[in-house]
Formats: C-alpha cells, sequence, structure tokens
C-alpha cells in the first residue's frame, strides 16, 4: 500500500508547495519561519490552540463526508455552505420552536434531526435536477450557496431576530436543553458524532448493500444501469445524505459554538470540506488525516491575522497549492 | 412605474452587466477550447486587485487595466499544466485556483483595503449623451462598457472567421480529429486559458476600478460563478453573451435601485435574484443550449469523480 | 458485373513485403500491394484479415516492422498522417474524420494547409469540385444535419482539395443505404477517369465485383491473390476469403440435437413482431424484423459487425425505443422505462463490450459476479454481508466457466485478460439460470478449450429450457449451435435457415449482402 516513489513524489510536491508559499510571504516582506512557527505554536504548541484545531476540524469532517459520498457515486457536491447554513437554521427553528425546559436528551436529537432534515432540503433541489436530467449539479448546488446565505441573513435579521438585542443581528440564545455540551474548552460532542458519521460512511461503503450499489454505480453507471440498478434513486439519496451530514455541520456550530444564529458563523467550512475530501480521495480514513491537517492550516490562519497581521483568507493559498499538487498527482499524462 | 426608477435601474444595469460580460466573453474561449475553469472567481478577485493595486501606486488608469489583465491571463494559465497537460479532474482544479484567488488577493490586498480610487470615469459622448432618456442610460456611460460590442464582435470573429478559432473550435470538439488535422492541441488549449484570463481579468478591473472604485476582500461575491453560468445561457456564442450579461446585470441592478428608494422588500431577498434567476434560466433552456454544447466537454462532465 | 478494363497506368502506390508484428501476432505478413492511376481497386478480406492494420501504416499512423512503402516510385517513411497527406494519400475512414458541430467548409478548411482562411475562395471551390463531380454539396450546412451518404462526399470534398491522388476507402459503404452505394460508385468511375487512384478496402463481395478493375484478396494478415476483376466469381471470392469452409475444424463441436419435434408448441420467450428501431443518428437500424424463440431453443443471428443486431439486446431490455413492432418476452411486453423488468422476466444478457457494459472495472471480481443480483448476500436489511454464502457461490460460478486457473476472486475486473473478463460475465450470466439469454460473440478472446467450455455451457443450459438468442460472425460455431439461423444484414433479415438446410458458404454470401 505504501509506494515508495510515490511517497517520494508527494513529499517533493508538497514540499513544492510550502516552498512557494515560503516565497509568497517573503515578497511580502514576512519571514516565512516566523509564519510557519507561528502557525506550529499557535496550533499545536498550547493547548488552547490544539483544542482550537479539534473545534475547526468537528464540521470540516461533516463538510468532507458531505463532498466525499456523493464523490463515490461520481457527483459533485459543492453546496456544503449552503447546506450547513440551511441545516443550522432548521435547527435553530426547531430550537426556537420547541419549549425552552426541554431536558438534554431530547433537545440534542431534535436539533439533530432539525440540522439533518434542513441540509437535506437544501440539497433535494440539485439532486431532482440531476437525476432528471436538467442540470448538473456542480453549477446548482454552488448557486444554491449564495442563495443559502441570504436565507439565512433574511431569518436572522427579521422573523428569528432578538428583540432584546437592538443592534446586533442575531436569534435568542438556545435553551440549554438544545445545546450541545463539551468536553474541554470548545470542544464539543459533535466529535463524537463526527467520527461516528465516518466510521458509519466507511461501514456503509465498503460493508452494506447500498455501498455496493454506490461504488457500482460510481463505478460504471452503464453497466449498473443495464443491471437494474437504480441511477435516478441513488443520485437523489446520496447527494441529500451529503446535504444531511453538512446538515450536522452548522447545527454543530451553531448549538455548540456560537449559542445562538448568526449570520457568518461559518468559516467556509463547506468550501474548505470540500477541499479536504479532494485532498483526501474521497475515502474516510484519509478524510480524518487530511481534515486535521487542513484544520491545523485554518486555525494556524486566525492565528496569522492576529500575530502577523495576515488576513486569515492567506491560508487559503496553501491549502489551494496543496490541492494542486494532489490533483496533478492523481491525473494522468493527457495531451 | 416611476420613469427615474426605470432610468436608474437601465443604466445601472448596463454597468453592472459589465464585468459579467467580460468574465463570461473569456469563460467561452475557454470552454470552445473543449476546457470548463470554475475558478473565473479567483482570476475575476485577480484582476480587481492587481488592478486596482497598479493604479493607486502608479497613478495610471491604462497601466492598472493592463496589469488586471495580465494579472487574469497569467493566472488562468496556472491551470494549464494540471488541466491540460496533467488532465486533472477539471472540476475541482477550478475550484483550487478560486480559493487560489480568494488568498492572494486578499493576501496581497490587504493593504489597499478601505483606500478608495477615483478610477474609470464615466464618458459621454458628444450629442448623443444628451438625448432624452436614452442619453443617459446608453451614453453616460465608461469606456469598458462601450467596448462590449466591440469585443463580442472581436470575439466572434476570431472563432468564426480565423484559423486559429476554427482549429480551437475543432480541439473542443474532438482533439482526435483536431491532432489528425495537424492542431497542436496542447498549445491552443493553454491559449485558449490565456486570453480567457485576460477578459476575466479586465473583468475583474472593472469591478474594482468602474464600479466599487474600491478593493475589498471577495469583491466580486460569486460572479464568476454567474458568469461560467452565463456561457450556458449563452449557447456558448459570443454574441449571445451580452444580452445574457444584460438580464443578470438587471437583476443586480434591480436590487440597488429598490434598495436605495426604501422599497419595502427584504433586501437579502433581492440579494438572492440574480443566482435563482441563473438557476431558472439554466433549467429552462436546457434543451437548447445542451445541443450546442462543445462534445468535449461534455466528456468533462460525464467523467467528473 | 465486373468491369473488364485494364489497368494501365502509373503506378502511384505500391509496398513491398510491408509486415507489422504486434508481439506474437502478425498483423501483416509481406503484402504486396500495386495501385495505379486510373484504377479502382478492392482490397477484399474479412474482419482480422489484417486491412485495418495495412490502413493505418499507410495512414502513417503505425510504422511498418518491415518492407517499405513506395509512393511515385520513391520509397518514403510515413511518419504521420500529415506527411501522408503531403505524399498525395487521402483516407477516408468508415467513421469519418468530421467534426459534427462544423459546417462543412470549416471541417475541409481544418485539413488544408495552414493557410490563412480564405472563406469565400474556398466555399466556390468546394461548390466548384462538388458541381463537377456531381455531388450536390452546400458548403455552409453543419455536418451533423447531413446524411451519412453526403457525409462521405464531404470527405471526398475534402481530400481531393487537399491534394490527394491516391484515395484510400475504409469501409465505405458500411453507413450507406442502397442508393447512396450506388451514388458512391458512380464517383467511383469518374475518379478513376480523372485518372485517381482508389483503393477500397471491404469485406463486401457484390462491391468488389461491381466496380473494381483490380482485387485482392488478403487472409489472415497476407496477400493470397491479386488479380483483374475480369473473371472473377462470387464463388471463387468466397472460397478464396474464408479458406475452405467445409473444412474440419481443430474441435470439431458435435452439433447438438434440436428441441424434440412433436411437442405442442410452448409459449414462445421470446417474439420480435415487425421490429423496427433508429440509430442514433435517426437512421433505420432495424426495419421489419420477426421471429419467435421457445425455450431450449437457440436462434443464431449471423451478421457482419455494424448490421443491426447490435440494437437486439437494447430492445430487448428496454434501453432503447422501438419505432415499429413490439417485442414481447414470455408473452409481455416490458416496461421500457427500466431494464428491471426484463431482468425480473429471466433475460440475461453477454454484451458486446463487456468491460464498458457489463462489469465495473474499479470493483473486484467477487463483486461483479453478483452485478445484477446482489440482494440475497445481504442479510438485516441490507446491513450485514453474508459474506461466506458469497464466497462459495462466487467459487461455484466461476467454475463452470473456467477449464482451468480461474482469476482471483480479488482481482480488479478492470485488470483482468478480456477473456477472462468474458468468461467472468459467463460464469454470472449463466449462474442465474436465465429464461432467456442473449450473447454476443460468446467465444471471442477465448482459446481453444474455454471456447469449447463456453459453448457446451451454452448447449446444457439450453438444453434444460434456456432460450439463446447467439449473435456470432463465426459460421462454424452458428451451425454447431443453432437450431435456426437467422442472417442479418443491413438491419433486415435475409431469411431464417435450418443448418442442416444450407451451408455456411452460402449464409456467408447473405451476410455479405451478395445476393442470388
Amino acid at each position: 500500500m505504501v509506494d515508495r516513489k510515490a511517497l517520494a513524489t508527494i513529499s517533493l510536491l508538497v514540499a513544492g508547495a510550502l516552498a512557494l508559499f515560503s516565497l509568497l510571504l517573503l515578497a511580502a516582506g514576512k519571514n516565512p519561519l516566523d509564519t510557519y512557527s507561528s502557525l506550529f505554536s499557535s496550533t499545536l504548541g498550547n493547548a488552547y490552540g490544539f483544542g482550537e484545531v479539534f473545534v475547526k476540524l468537528i464540521p470540516l469532517l461533516f463538510t468532507a463526508l458531505a463532498v466525499a459520498v456523493p464523490a463515490r457515486l461520481g457527483l459533485v457536491n459543492v453546496g456544503g455552505e449552503g447546506q450547513l447554513h440551511l441545516g443550522a437554521l432548521l435547527a435553530a427553528a426547531a430550537a426556537l420552536a420547541c419549549g425552552s425546559a426541554t431536558p438534554r436528551w431530547l433537545g440534542i436529537p431534535v436539533t439533530m434531526v432539525a440540522g439533518m432534515a434542513g441540509g437535506a432540503l437544501w440539497a433535494l433541489v440539485p439532486a431532482l435536477l440531476r437525476s432528471w436530467g436538467f442540470l448538473n449539479e456542480t453549477i446548482s448546488t454552488l448557486l444554491l450557496n449564495y442563495v443559502a446565505l441570504r436565507v439565512v441573513d433574511f431569518f436572522v435579521y427579521g422573523p428569528m431576530r432578538d428583540p432584546g438585542s437592538a443592534n446586533i443581528p442575531q436569534t435568542m440564545g438556545f435553551a440549554p436543553g438544545y445545546l450541545w455540551p463539551s468536553f474541554t474548552g470548545r470542544v464539543h460532542i459533535g466529535l463524537v458524532f463526527a467520527l461516528l458519521a465516518l466510521a458509519l460512511a466507511a461501514l456503509v461503503l465498503n460493508r452494506t448493500r447500498w455501498g455496493y450499489e454506490i461504488r457500482a454505480i460510481g463505478g460504471n453507471p452503464i453497466a449498473s444501469h443495464r443491471h437494474g440498478l437504480p441511477l435516478e434513486r441513488a443520485i437523489v439519496v446520496v447527494l441529500c445524505a451529503g446535504g444531511a451530514l453538512a446538515g450536522l455541520a452548522g447545527t454543530g456550530e451553531i448549538m455548540a459554538i456560537q449559542g445562538r444564529l448568526r449570520p457568518h458563523f461559518s468559516a467556509d467550512y463547506g468550501y474548505l470540506g470540500f477541499l479536504v475530501a479532494w485532498l483526501a480521495s474521497h475515502r474516510p480514513l484519509r478524510i480524518l488525516i487530511m481534515g486535521f491537517l487542513v484544520a491545523v492550516i485554518a486555525t494556524g490562519g486566525d492565528s496569522l491575522q492576529l500575530d502577523q497581521g495576515l488576513p486569515s483568507a492567506t491560508v487559503n493559498i496553501l491549502m489551494a497549492l496543496l490541492l494542486f499538487v494532489v490533483l496533478a498527482r492523481e491525473g494522468k499524462l493527457a495531451s | 412605474m416611476h420613469p427615474d426608477f426605470v432610468q436608474g435601474w437601465l443604466a445601472g444595469a448596463i454597468l453592472a452587466s459589465t464585468p459579467l460580460f467580460y468574465a463570461a466573453l473569456g469563460e467561452t474561449l475557454v470552454e470552445k477550447a473543449g476546457l470548463i475553469n470554475l475558478g473565473v472567481e479567483g482570476t475575476m478577485l485577480m484582476g480587481a486587485s492587481v488592478s486596482f493595486a497598479v493604479a493607486s501606486i502608479s497613478g495610471s488608469l491604462p497601466l492598472g487595466l493592463a496589469a488586471g489583465m495580465l494579472a487574469g491571463g497569467l493566472f488562468n494559465l496556472l491551470l494549464g499544466p494540471l488541466i491540460v497537460v496533467r488532465g486533472a479532474n477539471q472540476l475541482a482544479s477550478g475550484l483550487a485556483l478560486m480559493f487560489l484567488g480568494q488568498g492572494l488577493s486578499a493576501f496581497y490586498g490587504k493593504a489597499f483595503v478601505g483606500t478608495s480610487i477615483d478610477g474609470l470615469a464615466p464618458l459621454p459622448i458628444p450629442f448623443l449623451s444628451n438625448l432624452p432618456w436614452v442619453g443617459q442610460i446608453l451614453f453616460r456611460q465608461d469606456l469598458l462598457v462601450y467596448l462590449m460590442l466591440p469585443c463580442a464582435f472581436a470575439v466572434w470573429f476570431l472563432l468564426s472567421r480565423t484559423a486559429w478559432g476554427l482549429n480551437l473550435r475543432a480541439v473542443g470538439e474532438d482533439r482526435l480529429v483536431a491532432y489528425a488535422a495537424g492542431s497542436n492541441t496542447g498549445l491552443l488549449r493553454h491559449q485558449a486559458l490565456f486570453l480567457g484570463g485576460l477578459l476575466a481579468g479586465l473583468a475583474g478591473a472593472h469591478l474594482s476600478l468602474a464600479i466599487a472604485h474600491t478593493w475589498t476582500e471577495g469583491l466580486t461575491a460569486g460572479r464568476g460563478f454567474i458568469a461560467v453560468a452565463l456561457v450556458i445561457f449563452a449557447a456558448w456564442r459570443p454574441l449571445r453573451v451580452l444580452p445574457g450579461a444584460l438580464l443578470f446585470g438587471g437583476t443586480l441592478a434591480l436590487q440597488i435601485q429598490l434598495q436605495a428608494r426604501g422599497a419595502q422588500v427584504s433586501p437579502f431577498l433581492l440579494d438572492m435574484l440574480p443566482y435563482l434567476v441563473t438557476l431558472l434560466v439554466l433549467v429552462l433552456l436546457r434543451k437548447s443550449s445542451r445541443g450546442r454544447m462543445p462534445e468535449g466537454l461534455k466528456e468533462v462532465f460525464e467523467s467528473s469523480r | 458485373m465486373p468491369n473488364a478494363r485494364s489497368s494501365s497506368g502509373d503506378l502511384l502506390l505500391e509496398t513491398r513485403g510491408l509486415t507489422k508484428v504486434f508481439g506474437a501476432l502478425r498483423a501483416n505478413d509481406g503484402i504486396d500491394l500495386q495501385v495505379r492511376a486510373g484504377e479502382i481497386h478492392a482490397l477484399l478480406g474479412e474482419n482480422g484479415a489484417g486491412k485495418s492494420t495495412l490502413m493505418k501504416m499507410l495512414y502513417g499512423y503505425y510504422q511498418p516492422s518491415a518492407g517499405e512503402i513506395r509512393i511515385g516510385g520513391a520509397v518514403v517513411r510515413l511518419g504521420s498522417p500529415q506527411q501522408g497527406r503531403a505524399h498525395g494519400i487521402g483516407m477516408v475512414f468508415q467513421n469519418f474524420t468530421l467534426i459534427p458541430a462544423l459546417e462543412v467548409w470549416e471541417n475541409i478548411a481544418l485539413f488544408l494547409d495552414r493557410k490563412r482562411l480564405k472563406r469565400e475562395t474556398l466555399l466556390d471551390r468546394i461548390r466548384e469540385l462538388s458541381r463537377s463531380y456531381g455531388l450536390d454539396i452546400d458548403p455552409l450546412a453543419l455536418v451533423r444535419d447531413l446524411p451519412m451518404g453526403t457525409r462521405q462526399k464531404v470527405e471526398i470534398v475534402k481530400i481531393l482539395l487537399a491534394g490527394a491522388r491516391i484515395l484510400i476507402f475504409d469501409e465505405p459503404t458500411s453507413v450507406l443505404a442502397p442508393h447512396e452505394a450506388e451514388a458512391l460508385f458512380t464517383v467511383f468511375d469518374r475518379l478513376r477517369r480523372e485518372g485517381y487512384a482508389v483503393l477500397f478496402i471491404t469485406h463486401k463481395m457484390a462491391e468488389v465485383l461491381r466496380c473494381a478493375d483490380r482485387i485482392t484478396v488478403l487472409r489472415r494478415g497476407r496477400v493470397v491473390s491479386s488479380t483483374p476483376a475480369a473473371g472473377a466469381t462470387k464463388q471463387g471470392l468466397a472460397a478464396l476469403l474464408v479458406g475452405d469452409a467445409g473444412a474440419a475444424s481443430a474441435d470439431p463441436t458435435p452439433r447438438r440435437p434440436g428441441p424434440a419435434t412433436g411437442a405442442p408448441a410452448p409459449q414462445p420467450v421470446l417474439e420480435f413482431a415487425q421490429v423496427g428501431c433508429l440509430t442514433d443518428d435517426g437512421r433505420p437500424g432495424l426495419r421489419g424484423l420477426a421471429f419467435s424463440l421457445g425455450p431450449g431453443e437457440i436462434l443464431g443471428i449471423a451478421a457482419v459487425s455494424g448490421n443491426g443486431q447490435e440494437y437486439l439486446a437494447d430492445l430487448i431490455l428496454g434501453l432503447r425505443p422501438l419505432s415499429d413492432g413490439k417485442v414481447l418476452v414470455r408473452g409481455e411486453t416490458l416496461d421500457p422505462r427500466t431494464p428491471r423488468s426484463a431482468l425480473a422476466n429471466g433475460v440475461a444478457c453477454l454484451p458486446e463490450d463487456p468491460l464498458r457494459m457489463g462489469a465495473v472495472g474499479g470493483l473486484s471480481v467477487r463483486e461483479n459476479l453478483i452485478l445484477g443480483g446482489h440482494r440475497p448476500y445481504w442479510t438485516s436489511g441490507g446491513w450485514v454481508p453474508d459474506k461466506a454464502g458469497l464466497e462459495s457461490a462466487a467459487k461455484g460460478a466461476l467454475m463452470t466457466a473456467f477449464v482451468q486457473s480461474p482469476p482471483s476472486l480479488d482481482a480488479l475486473a478492470g485488470d483482468l485478460s478480456g477473456g477472462n473478463l468474458h468468461r467472468v460475465l459467463i460464469a454470472r450470466e449463466l449462474g442465474r439460470n436465465p429464461a432467456l439469454l442473449v450473447s454476443y460473440y460468446l467465444t471471442r478472446g477465448l482459446d481453444l478449450s474455454n471456447a469449447r467450455a463456453a459453448r457446451d455451457l451454452v448447449s446444457s443450459h439450453a438444453a434444460r429450457g434456456m432460450a439463446v438468442l447467439f449473435i456470432s460472425e463465426d459460421l462454424d460455431e452458428l451451425f454447431a449451435l443453432s437450431d435456426r439461423i437467422l442472417v442479418l444484414h443491413s438491419g433486415k433479415s435475409e431469411g431464417i435457415f435450418r443448418p442442416a438446410e444450407t451451408t455456411p458458404r452460402d449464409l456467408g454470401l447473405l451476410m455479405t449482402g451478395a445476393h442470388g
């Protein structure tokens, strides 16, 4: 499984990506070594940073799965960002609508179901459009991301607004029965859910009948169709499942970290999840590893802003370079 | 309907459609070659930030515009080794390019956030700009707006009346036949990427220099993806990109006008309009456009794994 | 009727001892060919005789392993298609090198030297040429809108304008309707009169006799004869083409006993009633096809590749719409939207392209063996795999189709050799005891013993009631296995015959379109 030459090549390419990034930093008058060490120390070097890495990892695992599972069928789901927003919206609505005396064992599952429903519903339209042959899901999920942001804004500034906080657009805080508890610091039970989801995805894909069908259809839709496998139904089910997973990412963020629904609560988790899934070639175990790597870089990015005065989007550069490297390797020589 | 409102809306529509037009025109060239670049968003951001930076520093608008175009061209070219030479997945590569553009433009654009520039001023055309009503809408726009129609014709001419354009279209339809005819398919596709990038860079430059007159992170706000949708809407025909751009520019401008007039519609619902209209149009037009998609492009969507 | 014209004129194209070797396979072996100006030269050979390899060498796509090509007397090296064109070779392929989305003049301009595009001049020249040859081409038409015959004319104009003096046609009438083929031969006559050399490659004897001046017959990579057309006969050519078809093959398969006569006719398993369907281009693919097939019966379909048999499985499975008539499986018309009802009614298929149409390359052999019948191998509503059950079923299935050394169950289907993959599919489809098997080229890619095993397997299933639609190009096999044989040509049935009442030679003639 470990091909020495391949390992050497990819190490070289990753080193190349890092070197390019360093050049960029130099050109901006920053010391790359400083930057890298700041990245490292702010994340893995101290307890708080380490915890923050996990905080970012949790939604990333969900959104990466949201891309990876449909990808096994051959679908490109870029709508993680929108789906997580709608999941958060529905979860917030559920938490606000149901009574505030709800106990935890009921409240938390309610938010999860609502969150999954929200994400799945947002993925339903692109799924149907694709299965009916109307529109490729890449474009439809992408466009709906922008719509989702506005939908959430609409509710948070409007019907779901907290009358008590006049100047700040946000909903009321959720009752404790719905909030997701934490282990240490801000690392919350979403981590357990995410790891379970990863394990479940791996299990379903590799051992169950539906996983077989997904792999067969993804591997050769023509042959599968000729043998009666349900192509259209699979598209809808799998894309909605992806949406539901992304919905959980959003739910976790507002139920554990934010405590209420605010606009812009997501730090591009949807797109970062896309990145992680492709870096991991859509395999659940690798998603864990790549998710961790990207979480480190993303967390480090925040500190870059504080310590080095660089905009946090800077880390997008590094991540894009890494993705280029992986994509170039997976491709074959064409003309 | 208040005549002022309509006038303001139409003039605004034309202005707003300009970046969409140039980006979509560039992407049309790329897709005619059988490639798809989902990262136009990133290319536009590069064009917007570079042109703003250069114009601010040098004080020269032509230099800024040129720099923005060149930045766009070179940026698009980054996809060349990846998708043309290595045959990597085009959809994922494009999105990676978008990330890169977001990051790079935010990185060195930081110094310019919050500053503003006079930028590209409207150039009223003598006499015509004094015509009632029409004059305000059509003839008091900036240079790049006036150049839209000539550019559309230029690209049309390039594609359908030159040998280069013919070879490019052949490459986009059937690489094997083009190769048998003696075309250098790799070179042609790189050239398409570069030219497409020049136009996308110009689109970004217009956005920062003529519309926003400033630079902020993520200035394009998804216009790059609307441009990609626009290419499909125009059925890959350069001359149809302009009407399409006007349609989408119209929805962008409508939102601004309604907000300015304190209309009782939620700004967020208005904000959604361009994207929803795009989706609707793509779905409704699928039959007529499907037939005109370059064959090479069909392969990209069929094998997206 | 043969054209008795003497082949005078310059020697434009010549090959001497041209050979192409692929590993152990001698695709072309010492080919001597002479093509002269003002001559229509037919290259006749069955599929697999080496025609396409020879063509690819003349095109510059392959390099010869030995021998030489001479043009106008001088030895040339054709390293690329452009070099061929520069030497005056023009090639019209079976599937054309045209781009449907472009206009006629654009397709032609693409292949001309990279001069500045003078659209008006080119349009005029196309019109002029097409008028003088009676080709009737509109240079501004989109190729996609043109029928096949017209597209071929575009190809001819293209190579003429590119300066070809030697025109090579690969199976030119395979995509043409009969009247279009006639029009083509008229063009050939004209080209001959103008002093061009025409080389056309085909397996159809009727055409060869209709218009060739000289006939070269290719068999198993070698030239077996090269003579003037005058005096050639169908029988003589057929004998040269297939060798002695009456001779016993190396492994004579005994004829299977037919179904018992005298018993009351059971309900047919498969019925085609005046079936018509269209090709993807909208031309007729099948016309007025009618037959019925009872349980335990093997109906052979004798057809050369591309004569309509490719649509049969799709029509039965419901993957292609009918333009006419009805298809009944066990007396019922099936749901046209999905193959599932056909599969539920016991239809199995061994497709033309096993890797593309019948297997998932990225999955293991084990997982491919359950494609289409995978449900029973999971319990608890699909959560728990029945690994033991799957393992034993898979092993058992493989043993029926593999005489020895079956592939590992863990091997990826995409890594298997063509023959092995084919056998995995045989194991799978027959292992389900289908009521109807639609089989394409059952023994393609199989060596002698495995081919025999496959035929025996089909026989024994048929003896137990399985109906078989047995599609093949191999007449020996068809005669050995079939109860009746239907000959398909250009989408129409040329008749249904009992093997005892006819000979492979006669059916071969029908397959290649020679009548009477």
